[in-house]
């Protein structure tokens, strides 16, 4: 690709009013954002400083070219912090878009010929529209991440597995349950039962309000999964609502299910061989002797 | 992080295992859940089974796709008969042995993205895809 | 060629699975258990597949054939341990292990051997 002389033009230029055209944008970027006049020097050197680079080698219409590298990573890195400190993406967007009028001035200072100048103008004006693009595209994509993350916290803490008893586990579902989320509950839940041990899992679905088609066949997946490791479910807390819609939906939930967390408990403990039995006085702790007041 | 791609012949048993050790690598690179990574790797591993008992040998080509999303596609392309029904093989589900199913059916379910071109006589070609969420 | 070793533990046998099956690996084995089913006398194999990270339709057929066999020798098979993520995939793909029983660890799989208690992973006991 041929080289373009508009460009190493103005690399050139951009070399040689660097302290300048820096100065400029400073208090362009300081009066319009709260970025601090010291962060906007060294950072906004750093770019230009990049943005030189690669318009010497002529080759700058487009910046996902590799001669644009250290210029988008600059960017990129920028972006991110921004976003991470809770900056819109319009403040961020402002570093780029803010560089235009420091150097269109620049230009209109040092270039004479007409022509010239406009094609300056409108070489720097396509190539910083990208790049001011490019910031926000980053930006949005670092604040996605940052949700993702916090989605996969909460939905941790949200569906613990709780062991009720030896080789006995439950898992209290509560509030409705999407797609995403009951493919993650029930990760956990069958990586408790390797962990714990556990015969018998009891799925609780007191607190979920509906469930649909795929959450049913989640859960049914889920129960077939526990069965192929070894282990046993028992689903609980059905709201009679539940039970219709499981039934409309032409579901099998071909898993015991009983009313209530305490049947399956029950029925989980006979399982597993063990009687519950009423002690000899009646629950009562031994009385102590009784021993004087004083 | 570059775009990958690997091609690996699927002439005997052992080609097998590197086909599931060779996505497993790109799967672990691209970022792919455990579950996810599993299903992927399991669907291959079919689908190589296939080529090579079926499909009297072929190839399988890796790629690692980072552009709008991420994730791993793995095409197969074998130069046996082909398969004459399609349709019927995709609902084939399992067979426990008996070697009527493809198990095209199973695979299909593990992958987000599932293609397959088959003609008698001219081989067949599965493309599958699984991304990052 | 190798083969994969097979422990006597009681009156069952122990198989511990971890390398990547091959089609003659896995012959190799069904051939070994059968011979050594009789030769014991054993009335349970116990195959460990805790090391699998990945379990396909053949690995499949041959925990069900090795079932099938078996189970004409009077001895029960039981897997243990498999992973979650294997047994997800595996019901996601729709391949049951007819025939097999299977139990989170050797030490309950052992307990299910010639037993009454022993669970079919098909099965579905309610007993209240």
């Amino acid at each position: 690709m041929a080289k373009s002389t508009t460009q190493t033009a103005l690399a050139r230029l951009i070399a040689d009013g660097e302290a300048a055209i820096l100065a400029d944008w400073v208090r362009t970027m300081s009066s319009d954002t709260r970025i601090s006049a010291q962060e906007a020097q060294g950072q906004g050197k750093e770019f230009l400083h990049a943005l030189g680079k690669a318009l010497a080698t002529g080759n700058g219409s487009d910046i996902r070219a590799p001669e644009f590298n250290a210029v988008r990573d600059i960017l990129a890195g920028f972006s991110r912090s921004r976003a991470l400190q809770g900056f819109s993406p319009s403040e961020t967007a402002i570093f780029v878009f803010s560089l235009k009028q420091a150097l269109f001035e620049r230009v209109r200072a040092t270039t004479g010929d007409i022509q010239q100048m406009a094609d300056s103008v409108w070489t720097l004006s396509l190539l910083l529209d990208q790049l001011g693009l490019y910031t926000v595209e980053t930006f949005q994509k670092t604040r996605e991440e940052l949700i993702e993350r916090q989605r996969e916290e909460i939905e941790e803490l949200s569906t613990p597995v709780v062991k009720l008893w030896e080789g006995i586990v439950a898992l209290p579902l509560i509030g409705t349950l999407d797609s995403a989320r009951t493919q993650v509950v029930m990760q956990n839940l069958l990586e408790s039962i390797v962990q714990t041990g556990a015969e018998i899992a009891i799925i609780d679905i007191t607190g979920v309000p509906t469930v649909d088609t795929l959450t049913a066949q989640h859960l049914l997946k889920t129960v077939s999964a526990a069965r192929l490791m070894g282990a046993d479910c028992l689903i609980s807390g059905i709201r009679p609502q539940i039970a219709q819609t499981i039934v409309q939906l032409g579901v099998e939930l071909n898993v015991t299910s009983k009313a209530t967390l305490a049947d399956a408990l029950a029925l989980a403990l006979k399982r597993t061989g063990r009687s519950v039995e009423k002690s000899k006085n009646n629950g009562k702790p031994h009385e102590p002797a009784a021993e004087p007041r004083d | 992080m570059p775009t990958t791609t690997e091609t690996l012949p699927i002439k005997m048993g052992d080609d097998i295992v590197r086909v599931r050790q060779r996505v497993r690598v790109r799967a672990t690179e691209v970022g792919l859940s455990l579950v996810d990574q599993t299903k992927l790797i399991t669907a291959a591993s079919e689908l190589a089974r296939n080529a090579l008992d079926y499909g009297k040998g072929g190839q399988a080509v890796i790629e690692t796709v980072s552009e709008q999303r991420r994730g791993v596609r793995v095409t197969f392309c074998d130069n046996g008969p082909g398969i004459a029904n399609v349709e019927l093989a995709l609902s084939d589900g399992y067979s426990t042995g008996t070697g009527l199913g493809h198990g095209l059916g199973g695979a299909r379910r593990l992958v987000d993205e599932f293609h397959i071109d088959s003609k008698i006589g001219q081989g067949t070609t599965v493309t599958i895809a699984r991304w990052k969420r | 060629m190798d083969s994969i070793p097979i422990l006597k533990i009681g009156n069952a046998l122990l198989v511990t699975i971890q390398v990547d099956m091959h089609d003659q690996l896995a012959n190799r084995l069904q051939e070994d258990l059968t011979t050594r089913i009789v030769q014991h006398r054993a009335r349970g194999v116990l195959i460990d597949i805790s090391a699998l990270e990945i379990v396909d339709s053949f690995i499949g057929r041959m925990l069900a054939n090795i079932a099938s066999v078996s189970r004409l020798l009077d001895a029960d098979t039981v897997v243990v341990g498999m992973r979650p993520e294997v047994a997800i995939t595996l019901v996601e793909l729709g391949l049951g292990l007819p025939g097999v029983k299977t139990a989170l660890n050797a030490e309950r799989g052992l307990a299910m051997i010639g037993g009454v208690d022993g669970r079919d992973s098909t099965d579905d006991a309610d007993d209240d």
